[in-house]
């Protein structure tokens, strides 16, 4: 996974609340067998017409907002279904940060798992932020992961917190399965202790 | 924390028997029981294959094909291209890692929630994942049961356990006689309307009361399904003897001295009396009606007598443009009565209301009726099981004399993953889970309802009343 450290660039506001995984990253690109080439799934159906064409009243099919790498949006962002492709698309469209009043709990798992940041802010923070976007479009910000704060294009800084244990896996970019691993000897302590206590739970669940 | 003087609620009793180990305040789970379907677990196996590490466990593990399976033809391979791939994908990495799985062919082949629990693999007190939101459904088990992501998939895959923070506890408890004509369904949409849909974010819920007591295991797996539409990623209810006298005998279900020593444990499954949560939320059911949603989230509902609301008359600016936003996806009118709602399409099925009550309840109002003519009806079991279960009572007849069609099991129309999918503009009246915009095909509207409404619904071909008397 690559580390996430300082992030430059353009923000554009998609200030709606409840935008849900089925939006992000709607289920006909769920077949795909190969974790790229989810950037034309960004809010697909959205974004292009029945007959694949861009939609030029979606904003993130206008200049200068196609290239943002900074979303802003409502409460509960990416709430609903566990696909975590609403990640990879989000990532592979090219927006590395999602600033939003609050987020579904499993996207908020997910954003880590693959990269993402995700932002916290209270909902006036945010409004606030969308109107500044919309107000300097085109112009760079800056999300600053290390140091925990938020420049925007007019200067304005904001600090942010964030759950230290999900700052340091973004900026440090580890195999988190590599770590547990490292756990190995009390997993293995674990499961002796349940085959013990619970054995049914260690029966073979042949389906014939 | 001194876990032998603290009394404790059921959750925190499942989440102490679970903890391997702790850093900070993260806590390293051990994952019990680990579904798989073909929809999120082909990418994770790829993973798993580039870093040549171990599956697990795999002999603990059951796996279905339920997401993009056809319910038509079921003799054929799916049409479409990708989803005949990502079958054969979950064929070939199931086989490989020695997971057994119920496949296209095999008649106990269902949607993974509604297997499960039939298969008596979902166990109280175990901890249940899947790579799908709706995993929340096996805490009808007393289970603590949720959903995770690809890399969590593979994460399980390699090391067994989940890093986790530990959620907040939230109560619901539930009083009153749940009234004629409304079940689970309306329940959990009432439920959802009350907490909203991220009323439950970062909480697992404890669903408990009289009323949930009284309530079947289909029942219950209804309600603990639908606490993901809360923000919730698991919900769950403590286990008894109706939780007990399901699971004795399941094919899957501990056996003989075990079942004796599984059912000693599980009898401990409860909270302890003083035991304490981060909230409490009461709920009386004595006036429910059934419920149906006019919006684009399942908090967006009213009672069947109710009327589509009007944005203008609500004061927070933000929630009122997120109104008119639903009312003109949904293509309705404020104020106008939610059953003069007419429809295109009934879809009875899903993890929330495939099991076979679901379908008796839907049968018991169209019994001897025919369907409108202006509507297609589809009835999608839940799995083989039911499918054969509601043949032998002669289910199947009874909706085919009325116009429905009698669909194989699968995900079918839920999220319109198979060739189940609406029209641009088509409106259905569904027993699924999510009325979210495009969650049916695209531009498509969807309106949450319980069996037996949907059932209604089909019979006037509006939003309706499901009084067996009533329907016209």
């Amino acid at each position: 996974m690559k580390a996430f450290t300082v992030l430059r660039g353009i923000a554009a506001p998609l200030f709606k609340d409840n935008i849900d995984t089925d939006q992000i990253c709607p289920k006909q690109h769920l077949t795909r067998l190969v974790r790229t080439g989810f950037d034309r799934a960004l809010f697909s159906d959205r974004r292009f017409d029945a007959e694949g064409a861009e939609r030029a009243d979606f904003i993130l099919n206008q200049e200068p907002w196609r290239k943002a790498v900074i979303l802003l949006a409502g409460e509960n962002f990416g709430c609903g279904s566990s696909r975590e492709h609403a990640v990879w698309a989000l990532v592979e469209f090219g927006v590395q940060c999602v600033i939003a009043p609050s987020f579904g709990d499993i996207f908020l798992q997910n954003s880590v798992n693959s990269g993402l940041l995700a932002v916290s802010l209270p909902f006036a923070d945010v409004r606030k932020l969308a109107s500044d976007a919309l107000g300097a479009p085109g112009m760079e910000w800056t999300v600053d992961l290390p140091n925990q704060t938020i420049v925007t294009a007019t200067g304005a800084t904001l600090a942010f917190d964030i759950d230290p244990s999900r700052r340091a896996r973004l900026i440090d970019g580890l195999d988190e399965i590599g770590l547990t691993l490292l756990h190995q000897s009390e997993i293995d302590a674990f499961e002796a202790s349940q085959r013990n206590a619970a054995p049914w739970l260690w029966h073979p669940s042949h389906l014939n | 924390m001194n876990t032998y003087s603290s009394p404790q609620t059921l959750f925190e009793k499942i989440w102490n028997a679970h903890v391997v180990t702790q850093k900070g305040d993260e806590y390293l789970l051990y994952v019990d029981k680990h579904i798989l379907h073909e929809g999120s677990t082909p990418l994770a196996f790829s993973g798993l294959r580039a870093s040549g590490r171990r599956l697990l466990r795999p002999h603990t593990m059951i796996g279905v094909i339920d997401h993009t399976i056809p319910t038509r033809m079921r003799h054929l391979p799916p049409v479409d291209p990708q989803a005949r791939a990502m079958m054969e994908a979950f064929h070939r990495d199931t086989s490989e890692y020695g997971v057994s799985i119920f496949d296209e062919n095999d008649p106990r082949q269902g949607i993974v929630h509604v297997v499960g629990p039939e298969q008596g693999y979902s166990l109280p007190g175990t901890l249940i994942v899947c790579g799908d939101s709706h995993t929340s459904t096996n805490g009808a088990f007393g289970a603590y049961a949720f959903g995770i992501g690809t890399s969590e998939v593979e994460h399980v895959f390699a090391t067994r356990t989940l890093w986790r923070k530990k959620p907040r506890n939230m109560l619901i408890r539930v009083t009153g006689e749940m009234p004629e004509g409304t079940s689970a369904k309306d329940l959990a949409l009432l439920v959802i309307n009350k907490v909203g849909i991220a009323g439950g974010t970062g909480y697992v819920i404890e669903f408990a009361g009289a009323t949930v007591s009284g309530l079947t295991m289909e029942g219950r797996m209804t309600l603990c399904n639908m606490a993901i539409e809360a923000g919730a990623r698991a919900g769950l209810i403590a286990p008894d003897e109706t939780t007990f006298e399901f699971l004795r005998g399941r094919p899957l279900a501990p056996k003989e001295v075990e079942w004796d020593a599984a059912a000693k444990s599980w009898r401990a499954l409860h909270t302890d009396d003083g035991a304490r949560y981060d909230h409490i939320v009461d709920i009386d059911v004595s006036s429910l009606r059934p419920m149906v949603t006019w919006g684009t989230t399942p908090q967006d509902s009213v009672s069947i007598d109710g009327c589509v609301p009007d944005p203008s008359a609500e004061q927070d600016i933000a929630r009122r443009a997120s109104m008119q936003r639903a009312l003109d996806y949904m293509g309705l009118r404020p104020g106008m009565p939610v059953s003069d709602i007419e429809l295109d399409y009934v879809f009875i099925g899903s993890c929330t209301n495939g099991r076979l009550e679901d379908l008796r309840a839907a049968a018991n109002v169209v019994r001897g009726r025919r369907i409108s003519s202006g509507v297609t009806a589809i009835v999608v079991p839940g799995s083989g099981l039911v499918k054969s279960a509601a043949e032998a009572e002669g289910l199947d007849t009874l909706f085919l004399e009325a116009g429905f069609e009698w669909r194989s099991p699968g995900c079918s129309m839920c999220l319109a993953m198979n060739d189940d999918v609406l029209a641009p503009g088509q409106r259905c009246a569904s027993t699924s889970n999510r009325n979210f915009e495009g969650r049916q095909g695209r531009d498509a509207r969807t309106h949450l309802v319980s069996p037996a409404t949907a059932a209604a619904a089909a019979l006037t071909g509006r939003l309706a009343y499901p009084d067996p008397e009533q329907v016209e």
